[in-house]
């Protein structure tokens, strides 16, 4: 079962690595990893979505509360979690028909285009894990050049 | 006032009152030196080691001989590398050290430049944890961070990284009085409705038992330990890292438990219904298959470190903190309890296998063996020493048949299992404990792992008596290849071992060669008078082994090498 886990920590050197040597070492498989600064200065947090079932999730949490750098570590409840992925992808264009075809695709899933070449679209879309597999999907007949995807961030909702 | 980076290091060793150093000097970690060479009287005994892996082993013996913390200083590249093993060792055991590396200078960082590694990125996985002074200016927060965090909590090694240019430069010092990590706050109290379960448990508890790990003697709880086990008139078994922690002469003691525990140690915890569970990780050495581990029993777990917990087996009653002050709160919770019945089943496994024992032994055997070397030990120190071993089998019959009485009195690697230990060690042990008898068991593998400590331990004048048991193979293999690998001695014969009496004498010490067993103990008793470095080049057989032993695999009350009683 996949688990989503916000993590805070202090903006030291080496940070990363500490956490990603983690799971390496424990046997811990990350699905995927997102960092960035916080609201608090000095701080960054860290989500990551990790595969496993509850012993993984228990071990992975407690063994990530050893690091000194990390502040605390949350697992975010599925019935809770307002998640996002940013994905930015090149497709080809081969005639202008199929660039409208493409365009429409865009315009239903509130996607944007934010390159135009001759023969290439690219095109931001931001949204939860089914919703840019979906769009993805949908393009992947057309010749999908490059995809760049940022990997989740989730937050919890405050209240339930 | 200004300081150089290394005059705030010295200062930084000083108010953690540092009282050793081991290491070696080299062009990135120059600095430092010339500094102490500078200081004129120095604060501190700075121990030149002959290898680095040295340095990182008498510091971890220092540690565990006195609950200080362990220091060593080494210089970059090969002198960082070579301090891996050693902290893999005390990360392992939960050794409180701090290490110092020399580094080049910041601007070269990154470049492949001479004797330059990444030893935070290499190290990063056998610290607690590990920093870069990027700047003079950190340094002193460094320090003070650095021995906070190996000492509190769970210990563990830390490692320290020193450019070249951070070192020579200069700025104020103020050393912090206080360190504030957020991500870093150890509980040491227990959680009282916990305790209240943990109480009621052990008061309805048929067949309780103790185990007692190295917890118990990393927080000085053995009179606590004492105090619970005297109260509840619970037995106490001991893991290989808890040995000491509970005197073995006492009659609640049941020994060591695990993979080379006591037979009777073993039977109890497969029959107990309640299992006592201090600072122990539940290793697989002592609980070997997991599925058949102690299969009647409940456990109490009280440990400082929440990972630990539910890690390997099924906890009833979890209790984070420090195992101290949690048998503090626990007694008063406690009532007075006989278990009659139980420990009169138990005295009567005991009897048997003593009595089994008693006939197995020939009283006429002539030969110089491990158990009567160990026997005469303990009737010349009765307990009164600090044993430390290196690695194999010697390390094993030590465990099982020294009579250990006081904690910290037994020192040796046990997670790690490093060969080559034990000479290094014994030297931090001495240093660190003048005043005590420092005996070294070692095997002639073990030795020549790090056999040029010689050389510090001689020149420092270092009344260490090394026992070395000599059977000329890497024995504890020869075992597993004559149990498992039907006889096939591959790579284990150690045909051209040198003449270690010689070797010892080459370096200025006292050799003795002893073969027969009527020799062993007059000539222990004179090494012992001459009240310098003595080596004893106990020849044994090579075909004696560590019975009895759980198979990998077995359940801990399968045990090989003992009939079944």
């Amino acid at each position: 079962m996949k688990h989503t886990i916000a993590i805070l920590v202090e903006d030291q050197p080496g940070v990363m690595s500490r956490v990603a040597g983690l799971f390496t070492r424990r046997g811990f498989n990350i699905d995927s990893i997102a960092v960035g600064p916080s609201e608090a200065p000095g701080i960054s947090r860290m989500t990551i979505i990790v595969n496993g079932d509850h012993k993984v999730l228990e071990q992975v949490t407690k063994q990530l509360n050893k690091l000194i750098d990390v502040i605390c570590v949350r697992d975010i409840p599925v019935e809770n979690i307002l998640e996002r992925e940013l994905v930015l992808v090149k497709v080809h264009t081969e005639s202008l028909s199929v660039r409208a075809e493409i365009i429409q695709l865009v315009e239903i899933f509130k996607a944007k285009v934010v390159y135009v070449e001759r023969n290439t679209l690219t095109i931001e879309m931001s949204g939860d894990e089914e919703k840019v597999s979906g769009f993805l999907k949908l393009l992947a007949p057309f010749g999908v050049k490059e995809v760049v995807r940022t990997g989740r961030i989730a937050i919890a909702r405050s209240n339930k | 006032m200004e300081l150089t980076g290394t005059e705030i290091i010295i200062e930084g060793l000083k108010q953690e009152k540092v009282k050793a150093i081991f290491g070696i000097p080299g062009a990135a970690i120059l600095p430092f030196y010339d500094t102490l060479g500078k200081v004129g009287q120095l604060p501190f005994k700075n121990i030149l080691t002959r290898h680095e892996q040295g340095a990182v082993h008498a510091a971890d013996g220092y540690a565990r001989a006195t609950g200080e913390v362990g220091v060593c200083v080494v210089t970059s590249g090969p002198g960082a590398t070579n301090l891996v093993t050693g902290l893999a060792n005390a990360y392992l055991d939960s050794v409180p050290l701090v290490a110092f590396t020399g580094q080049v200078p910041t601007d070269m960082v990154g470049n492949d430049a001479f004797q330059e590694v990444d030893i935070i990125g290499i190290t990063l996985p056998i610290t607690k944890n590990n920093y870069v002074a990027r700047k003079t200016e950190n340094l002193a927060s460094i320090i003070k961070e650095a021995f906070y965090i190996a000492r509190s909590g769970r210990p563990g090694p830390v490692l320290v990284d020193l450019p070249k240019d951070v070192q020579l430069d200069r700025c104020s010092f103020k050393y912090p009085e206080k360190v504030n990590r957020k991500g870093y706050q150890p509980s040491y109290r227990g959680n009282i409705r916990q305790i209240k379960i943990a109480a009621t448990k052990i008061r309805e508890a048929k067949k309780p038992v103790i185990i007692a790990g190295g917890g118990i003697i990393s927080a000085n709880a053995s009179g606590e330990l004492k105090k619970v086990a005297l109260k509840t008139n619970i037995p106490v078994v001991t893991t290989f890292m808890g040995i000491g922690s509970f005197p073995v002469n006492h009659p609640l003691s049941l020994g060591m438990l695990g993979m080379y525990g006591n037979y009777v140690a073993n039977q109890v915890v497969s029959e107990a219904d309640l299992i006592i569970a201090l600072g122990t990780r539940f290793d697989d050495r002592i609980t070997r298959n997991l599925k058949h581990f102690c299969p009647y029993a409940e456990i109490i777990h009280i440990d400082i470190d929440p990972a630990e917990i539910g890690k390997n087996v099924l906890v009833k009653v979890p209790l984070v903190g420090d195992v101290k002050i949690i048998l503090q709160q626990l007694i008063n919770y406690l009532e007075e309890k006989d278990n009659e019945s139980w420990l009169a089943e138990i005295t009567s496994i005991k009897e048997r296998y003593l009595k089994y024992t008693a006939q197995k032994e020939d009283p006429r055997q002539e030969k110089l063996k491990p158990k009567y070397i160990i026997d005469c030990l303990n009737d010349f120190f009765k307990g009164e020493a600090i044993v430390v071993t290196d690695v194999g089998q010697h390390q094993m019959w030590t465990a099982n048949h020294f009579q250990f009485i006081h904690p910290r009195s037994f020192i040796s690697s046990g997670g790690l299992g490093t060969m080559g230990f034990g000479l290094p060690a014994a030297i931090g042990a001495k240093i660190g404990c003048p005043e005590k008898a420092v005996i070294c068991i070692s095997g002639d593998g073990s030795l020549q792992m790090n056999i040029q400590e010689l050389a510090t331990a001689i020149y420092n004048r270092l009344p260490i008596i090394v026992i070395l048991m000599n059977n000329g193979y890497l024995g504890m293999v020869r075992q597993l290849q004559e149990l498992f690998c039907e006889g096939r001695y591959i790579s284990t014969s150690l045909s051209g071992n040198p003449d270690f009496v010689k070797v010892t004498e080459g370096y200025g010490g006292v050799g003795f060669r002893v073969e027969k067993k009527e020799d062993f103990y007059p000539i222990l008793k004179r090494a012992f008078q001459m009240n310098r470095f003595v080596l004893l080049d106990c020849h044994i057989p090579e075909d004696e082994k560590n019975f009895p032993m759980v198979q990998p695999g077995s359940s801990l009350n399968n045990m090989i090498g003992v009939d079944q009683l």
